[in-house]
């Protein structure tokens, strides 16, 4: 079964010149961008908010929601979020080297929503390639006249900065790539204020919006509202980027509709399992998301709120597939290492609760796990994040903390005879 | 005053006239100051305190928090190999022990000649074409252990001045992300990225200007 395409078709349809500037045009580019100078923001504000959009960064959001909470204090600025570096989440970058003019124009149109006059993309360091690539698109639609002084022959001016952060997650978080943006260290602003969009970069009204959010918007201002609503799911409009990697056929990213299911996804779109091994078990929406099994969540459809009722989420959109030769323990120790190394180390539950967990899970994967350990894992995770509850009763600034724990959730739920045989047996029953 | 050399410095005021305050230039500032000296060094901290109106502690707790600005020499070519959960399940602590065992070098370190640093890296965005490898962050994906002991092997022996992506993909890579479809001639010149464009973007205007 095939689905119809929105923000990577393009570069379906064209691969050895998607990104460039005349294959950009040629298939419709800037006429949403063009369209948009002649809008009010009041206008733009209620398409987007009626197209549904959701922000695709992970928190699901309404973006033009998000649009009209804008303080009205000016200048306001436009950051764009490219920092993308949840683990299993691959998406962005094929966007940002791929279709970089549709970002562009996706930021025009958002400018002008907003009455921004300078938007700032903020490119993880890993990503020199996809950097390189926006800076091209971004000079070249400066030679069209697009971004600058008059932007489309308009009295408008928009001006872009690509900015590069340096290797740390944490800034993805909101207030934490603004405090970036300052020059200041990454760490996440205590709330409230709860919105950029009221207190934002140098405490200024601030949008920040998602590359692939920003990049769907061109396809709603082209196709309509009404047109563009019908491409997904009722709650949630327009396609998703999947990004699935892990023990399936055929890794990637996969543009789909909300709503097909999990069974679909995994064994028809992604080819099913490597060497015919036993699905055991995947994380549905990026490292920090609780995970599914077969036996209760394959047939599941792909929807943000079947996610939240079944205690997981769709996150950043990164499916991540492990096998039955998988050790979960050694798994989940990956994941909770991730958080433990990116933890900013501002609130304690986080900064210590991450390390004992990382700790206590590769005592366990080396055979020297107590058998105490089991409800030590529950009993740290309880002090990150209270109740264990979904979604997460938080004791810190931001999410990231309470991500941590839900591998935890997941193993202990799912997977307490794997972790009970690691303590009994003295070791990995499943080595690498 | 600068210790840049004139080129170098008119690359810096332009980068800070990017931004509404000048304290935002502080992390370009840093990279530049990488590939004044290769890392980051003191002088090049207290540098980059004076371009943006911060003070060097300001500046080296900046530097301090990002992973990429390295305060002490990684060699000529700086190896990450991604350890994170996509890449770990397919294979990628192998990877990583054939690339410390083949330059000599465990994480963090860098081989006896100071030519090759080594260090695993969370999550470089390339879980479709795991296990991922980047060299001077240029990145290499669908990386097998014997293809990472010949990437030590090549650089040792042609010591490339620039180190591109597109290239490393071709001799080293196998299964990629998605088609990559695009082919660039840029590289890496050191261990930090290779982004050539910074601060090409028009200045903010006086009225723009916030102190």
């Amino acid at each position: 079964m095939s689905y119809p395409l929105v923000v990577t078709k393009r570069m379906t349809d064209f691969p050895g010149d998607s990104h460039t500037l005349e294959r950009y045009e040629a298939t419709g580019g800037y006429k949403a961008a063009r369209k948009s100078a002649e809008m009010t923001r009041d206008q733009l504000v209620e398409a987007i908010k009626n197209s549904g959009l959701l922000g695709r960064g992970g928190a699901a959001f309404s973006a033009g929601l998000k649009w009209s909470f804008l303080a009205p204090a000016r200048p306001a600025y436009l950051v764009v979020n490219a920092d993308e570096s949840e683990p299993g989440t691959f998406k962005d970058r094929q966007l940002l080297e791929r279709d970089p003019h549709q970002l562009v124009e996706g930021i025009i149109i958002t400018g002008i929503a907003n009455e921004v006059h300078r938007a700032f993309v903020y490119v993880r360091g890993e990503y020199p390639k996809p950097a390189r690539r926006v800076q091209k698109a971004i000079e070249e639609a400066y030679a069209q006249g697009y971004l600058g002084k008059g932007i489309f022959g308009s009295n408008y001016d928009l001006d872009v900065v690509v900015h590069l952060g340096a290797g740390a997650y944490i800034c993805g978080e909101e207030t934490a790539l603004i405090n970036s943006l300052e020059g200041l260290r990454g760490e996440p602003r205590l709330k409230p204020p709860y919105f950029p969009a009221a207190v934002g970069l140098y405490n200024k009204p601030t949008i920040v919006n998602n590359v692939e959010t920003l990049s769907n918007l061109p396809h709603i201002l082209n196709q309509g509202v009404d047109s563009y609503k019908e491409l997904g799911h009722e709650a949630d409009t327009g396609t998703f980027l999947f990004s699935i990697s892990g023990h399936v056929k055929k890794p990637g990213n996969y543009e789909l509709p909300h709503g097909i299911t999990w069974n679909e996804l995994i064994f028809n779109v992604a080819g099913g399992m490597r060497r015919e091994r036993r699905l055991k078990t995947w994380i549905p929406g990026g490292a920090s998301a609780p995970w599914f099994v077969p036996s209760d969540h394959l047939e599941l459809p792909i929807t943000k709120d079947d996610a939240a009722k079944a205690g997981s989420m769709l996150g950043s959109g990164a499916v991540v597939v492990m096998d039955e030769a998988t050790c979960v323990v050694r798994a989940a120790e990956r994941i909770v290492r991730f958080f433990a190394h990116e933890s900013c180390g501002q609130c304690t539950p986080c900064r210590e609760g991450t390390s004992w967990l990382e700790m206590i899970l590769r005592r366990i994967e080396a055979g020297q796990g107590r058998e105490v350990d089991f409800d030590l894992l529950l009993d740290v995770s309880d002090n990150i994040s209270v109740g264990l509850a979904w979604p997460p009763r938080m004791t810190t600034i931001c999410p990231l903390g309470p991500s941590a724990v839900s591998p935890i959730i997941s193993i202990t739920k799912y997977f307490k005879g794997e972790i009970l045989t690691h303590i009994h047996d003295g070791g990995c029953p499943l080595p690498a | 005053m600068s210790e840049w050399p004139e080129a170098v410095q008119e690359r810096a005021r332009a980068i800070v006239a990017q931004y509404p305050q000048r304290r935002s230039a502080v992390m370009p500032l840093l990279f530049l100051a990488m590939a004044q000296d290769g890392y980051l060094t003191e002088t090049g901290m207290v540098e980059v305190a004076e371009w943006t109106g911060t003070t060097p502690a300001q500046v080296a707790a900046v530097a301090s928090f990002y992973t990429m600005y390295k305060r002490e020499p990684v060699g000529k070519y700086l190896i990450s190999c991604c350890t994170s959960i996509s890449c770990m399940l397919l294979g990628s602590d192998l990877v990583m022990h054939a690339l410390e065992e083949e330059a000599g070098a465990l994480h963090g370190q860098v081989d006896a000649e100071g030519l090759i640093g080594v260090e695993h890296a969370e999550c470089l965005g390339a879980c479709g074409g795991a296990p991922a490898v980047q060299v001077n962050y240029e990145l290499i994906e669908g990386v097998a252990p014997d293809k990472a002991r010949q990437l030590v092997q090549w650089l040792r022996k042609a010591r490339p001045e620039t180190v591109n992506t597109d290239e490393l993909q071709q001799l080293f890579g196998g299964t990629t992300s998605f088609e990559w479809a695009i082919k660039e001639d840029v590289g890496a010149v050191g261990p930090y990225p290779a982004f050539g464009s910074f601060g090409s973007t028009a200045p903010v205007s006086a009225e723009d200007a916030q102190s």
